[in-house]
């Protein structure tokens, strides 16, 4: 027995401390028998030991239209590989390897440092699409530079002569500020990414997963033993609404001009042909687009690598009378609004003058749609007010974003008395509404903005939101394309609508504003357009310099009753509307055409070519057409295996 | 029992050796993590340990005889939140272990456990009126350590709840262990390990802790998992050599996880035997003094909770080390003051604190 505050058994204290000795011995006995007694063996199990973790590519997924036309392609290339697990100063050789790929060497040090911060067996990309002597150069230097190798890449291939570039977009490495953002958080620095348009909005479905090799290697960069594998996942493909028969029509359209042309089926808010000019070839950005290449793109007075279907925000001139003329009915003054034009009239104190300078007459709502009479639309504002246009306006979509699935549109501008206080501080004047009564003046929007109001209008006032991708198309768990499923319904009287289109049709007809665009056989219901860029005063003192030239503006659809297929174009510097109708002419032609070379009816289709047997009835040559003179017979004809005269791909793509 | 305390009998010695360890692990931190994405955890660790040194003063003003008086109930909450995290806790690679705190900070409670029961323990033995243990008290004591162990290797967190071994060990051996009850355990413990590894019918280790536990003896068969983890360490620490290298394995990322429970072998590399030997030599200072200060402590509870520090302290060096030179196998248990990780930097801090508070109250009776 001992009290509380008796003392522990000092042998046992020491004891523990005799304890606590032999466990440092036996540790120390530990690192003396692997750091100094078998040293050697683990300094050679060190140099041997190097893991290399070589990545296999995934290729992106191709593009198609909506028949399932090839429109973006991947072919094989060849990318210069820097393995760093070597013991080799990689700064040395810099030089060499730079002399040997055509590269600053530079550069090639920026890029050693740049990724100084990944593991070291994790090796960089030099340079992308190698050239055969760069190869045969990697080929010839094995032994003296070991850390050079090469990886079979999938490259993009992108139509020739920036066909449908905009839409498309192009990829590109992806950039510190994008890693920094949280949806590309999952990338890692030299993944391949899409940079705009589809490409971008797109990039989960077309990217793939990087599958890799990982090899043990020696010391002096030989792999000696696979590891393990994992294969890379290819993106999918996507599909696309565009029809490249109709893109191509609307390329063609467009060619050499500064402006935009989209097409859409007003049913569904698919974009069936979307062209921006002038176009930039994606093919040069795929690789490394130089600096002076892209100043010179960036700095080029018609913006080329802007999308102008999404991205120009402009007057809408006189196609914006269709707004108007809508704003009116509904608000029951236009059906009997009468208007006797000389020329110009006059409001607050302010003369405002018609295109026509020597004045239409009497006119109605009818003839001033099809004769586009700015006195009528003068009046119509003026009795209307700004509030009720831009309610009319802003239903029917302009000044705000179409919600179409291409990255960075543009809204535009509707502008109304709140606006103008808003941004401004500044009272709205009367004076400016007579201005957007004829689309001038504050109002400023995008072709697929307009496109989707007059869409809209031609459907009596169902408005479907405008994409590129059929939603049902997409794969499993892609949920982010439900919106485009929507329709949203805007109120438009059906007699008011009968009136508006039918004035619509009389546009391309003789007496209309654009009788030049008209085709015989297609009832095509339009509005021309054009629009000051600046006052015709100032145009006046700069001598009419073809800078300030007018934008052409189209809108039209056909059928005129239940239409399926709108388009809109925007011809900038095309001085007047009727220029601007014969390009959207172009485009209705060929998917007229389209449309009427594709059988409807046939007793029987053979699948792939081969004979049909038909009869017919004909005369001797040299007859005068009697009775007498008639045989009848059968014939056989060998069919084509394919349809000639549609496109099979997009121009550039083999195949 | 309130008397003249002074920040003068404080131990500034041991201070100064402890903070000369730390020193070296934020070094070694800063080295290994240099090029990943771990950058920057040294700084981290230099908070952590600053908070350590001023929780370690907080705790050594608190009369360490006052925290005895009220262990019952600190056990009971130590219990309570072993029980808490296996109902409500934050799985994180397979394991339930932490607890998410307001404000984000994740708590692991069984790391305050292991100070809990140091407390008890020296608290239990202390209170002892016998030399000789008997085999109720044994039995006793065993029960306290046992509860929180089976607890936390329920969570599955084998390597923590070993560590608390040591501290009811420490307290047998202290408290008048008879040399038939060392023997009983030892067969006791023998069958136990026999029964776990070689019948499949017990089921108490998951597969993947019996794998880790032998695999260390032949790290050729298993040359990507924890086999793979100790050849690559005997790899590190083996081409450090006498003067130590440039330290391929540890920035060539061959080293699994070098600032945490590899740490030691990041140092062994790139310092060589000379280095390694030299912090080996450190924690024997730090030991010894520890030791001394149990010899010197007012009363038996004094040492009882000394000598845990100590025996907690010495069984962390032995198996992370040992692990380190492939002695003893993989068990996820960090080399203490050196390793990277806020909740093992406190815990050895407030140890460090109740022994500081000991030696200040030594001549208080």
């Amino acid at each position: 027995m001992f009290s509380r505050d008796d003392k522990v058994s000092p042998i046992r204290l020491t004891a523990a401390q005799y304890m606590i000795l032999a466990i440092f011995l036996v540790l120390a006995y530990g690192l003396w028998k692997l750091q100094v007694m078998e040293s050697g063996y683990y300094a050679s199990a060190a140099e041997k030991n190097r893991i290399r973790n070589v990545p296999i590519l995934a290729p992106r997924g191709k593009i198609l239209d909506r028949e399932g036309r090839i429109i973006v392609d991947n072919y094989p290339s060849f990318s210069a590989l820097l393995l760093r697990d070597s013991s080799r100063d990689l700064n040395a050789d810099a030089d060499l390897i730079a002399q040997g790929l055509h590269l600053d060497p530079n550069e090639v040090r920026t890029r050693i440092r740049h990724f100084a911060a990944i593991p070291q067996y994790q090796p960089i990309f030099l340079k992308e699409d190698i050239t055969p002597d760069e190869l045969a150069f990697i080929d010839a230097h094995r032994n003296e530079l070991p850390e050079l190798d090469t990886i079979v890449a999938h490259r993009r291939l992108y139509p020739r002569n920036g066909f449908m570039a905009h839409l498309i977009g192009y990829v590109g490495e992806v950039t510190e500020d994008m890693l920094n953002q949280p949806q590309f958080e999952l990338y890692s620095p030299g993944d391949v990414v899409g940079v705009s348009g589809v490409e971008r909005q797109y990039n989960n479905v077309l990217m793939g997963t990087n599958g890799a090799r990982r090899a043990l290697v020696n010391s002096h960069g030989r792999e000696v033993g696979l590891l393990g594998e994992t294969d890379a996942i290819p993106g999918k493909q996507l599909k696309l609404t565009v029809d490249v028969d109709l893109q191509i029509a609307a390329e063609e359209a467009l060619e050499g001009k500064n402006g935009a042309i989209v097409a859409m089926d007003p049913r569904t808010g698919e974009i069936l042909a979307m062209a921006s000019g002038p176009s930039f070839d994606p093919n040069d950005f795929a690789v490394h687009v130089s600096r002076d290449q892209w100043n010179k793109l960036v700095t080029d007075p018609d913006k080329p690598l802007l999308n102008k279907a999404i991205q120009a925000q402009l007057a809408p001139g006189s196609t914006f009378k269709i707004i108007m003329a809508v704003a009116g009915w509904q608000e029951g003054i236009a059906q009997t609004l009468h208007v006797n034009c000389i020329g110009s009239a006059e409001f607050y104190g302010r003369r405002f003058g018609c295109w026509e300078k020597g004045g239409h007459g009497e006119v109605d709502l009818d003839r001033a749609i099809y004769q586009s009479c700015d006195v009528f639309f003068y009046t119509l504002a003026e009795k209307l007010g700004i509030d009720r246009i831009a309610k009319y306006a802003t239903d029917l979509g302009l000044g705000q974003k179409t919600g179409i699935d291409l990255p960075n549109e543009v809204a535009g501008v509707m502008p109304s008395e709140e606006w103008k206080i808003r941004n401004f501080k500044q009272k709205w004047f009367a004076g400016e509404t007579i201005s957007v009564g004829i689309g001038q003046g504050a109002v400023a929007i995008t072709p697929v903005q307009l496109l989707r109001a007059i869409s809209a209008i031609s459907m009596g006032g169902r408005m479907v939101v405008p994409h590129v991708i059929n939603p049902t198309d997409m794969p499993p768990g892609y949920v982010e394309t439900q919106q485009y499923a929507e329709v949203k319904n805007v109120k438009i009287d059906p007699t008011g609508w009968n009136a508006i289109t039918d004035a619509m049709g009389k546009v391309l007809l003789p007496g209309g504003t654009a009788p030049s665009a008209h085709v015989p056989g297609i009832d095509i219901a339009g509005k021309t357009g054009s629009a000051q860029i600046v006052s015709l005063a100032t145009r006046a003192k700069f001598k009419n310099s073809e800078d300030l030239a007018q934008n052409g503006w189209f809108v039209g659809f056909t059928p005129r009753r239940n239409p399926d297929i709108v388009v809109c174009v925007l011809f900038q510097g095309g001085e007047h509307g009727k220029l601007a109708a014969r390009l959207a002419t172009q485009v209705i032609e060929a998917y007229v055409d389209k449309q009427r070379r594709t059988p409807t009816k046939m007793v029987e289709k053979p699948k792939s070519g081969g004979t049909v047997d038909i009869g017919g009835l004909w005369t001797d040559p040299d007859s005068d057409g009697g009775r007498e003179k008639l045989h009848g017979g059968r014939f056989v004809l060998d069919l084509p295996k394919k349809p000639l005269a549609v496109a099979i791909a997009a121009p550039g793509m083999h195949q | 029992m309130s008397r003249y305390v002074s920040f003068r009998d404080f131990d500034w010695l041991l201070l100064v050796f402890v903070l000369m360890i730390c020193g070296l692990g934020v070094m070694e931190i800063h080295s290994a993590t240099m090029h990943t994405k771990f950058a920057g955890s040294h700084l981290r660790q230099i908070y952590w340990v600053l908070g350590g040194v001023g929780a370690m003063f907080l705790i050594s003003a608190v009369n360490y005889q006052v925290l005895l008086e009220r262990i019952h109930w600190f056990y009971i909450a130590a219990v309570a939140s072993l029980v808490a995290v296996l109902l409500f806790g934050q799985k994180f690679l397979g394991a339930k272990r932490w607890i998410k705190m307001p404000g984000g900070n994740h708590f692991q409670p069984s790391e305050w456990v292991k100070l809990i029961l140091i407390l008890a323990i020296a608290k239990f033995f202390a209170d002892l009126r016998h030399r000789e243990l008997s085999w109720p008290d044994f039995m006793k004591a065993g029960a306290i350590v046992a509860i929180p162990m089976l607890l936390v290797m329920k969570q599955p967190d084998l390597g923590t709840a070993l560590t608390y071994v040591p501290i009811a060990v420490m307290g047998v051996f202290l408290g008048g262990l008879q040399w038939k009850q060392g023997l009983a355990v030892a067969v006791l413990a023998g069958v136990a390990a026999g029964a776990v590894f070689f019948i499949p019918q017990v089921h108490i280790l998951k597969s993947f802790q019996k794998q880790r536990l032998t695999s260390f003896q032949h790290p050729e068969d298993d040359p990507q998992g924890s086999g793979y983890q100790v050849e690559q360490s005997k790899i590190a620490v083996g081409s450090g050599g006498l003067w130590g290298g440039k330290g391929s394995q540890t920035h060539g990322a061959f080293l699994p996880v070098p600032q945490t429970d590899f740490i030691f072998a990041a140092f062994a590399e790139e310092h060589g035997f000379v280095g390694a030997l030299g912090v080996l030599l450190l924690y024997f200072i730090v030991l010894m003094r520890l030791t001394q200060n149990a010899q010197t402590a007012p009363d038996r509870a004094g040492t009882f909770v000394v000598m845990g520090v100590v025996a907690v302290l010495s069984f962390h060096i032995l198996v992370n080390v040992g692990m380190v030179v492939g002695f003893m196998p993989v068990t996820g248990i960090p080399l203490p003051l050196m390793s990277y990780g806020g909740s093992s930097v406190l815990f050895m801090f407030l140890a460090l604190g109740m022994v500081m508070n000991v030696r200040m109250r030594r001549f208080v009776n």
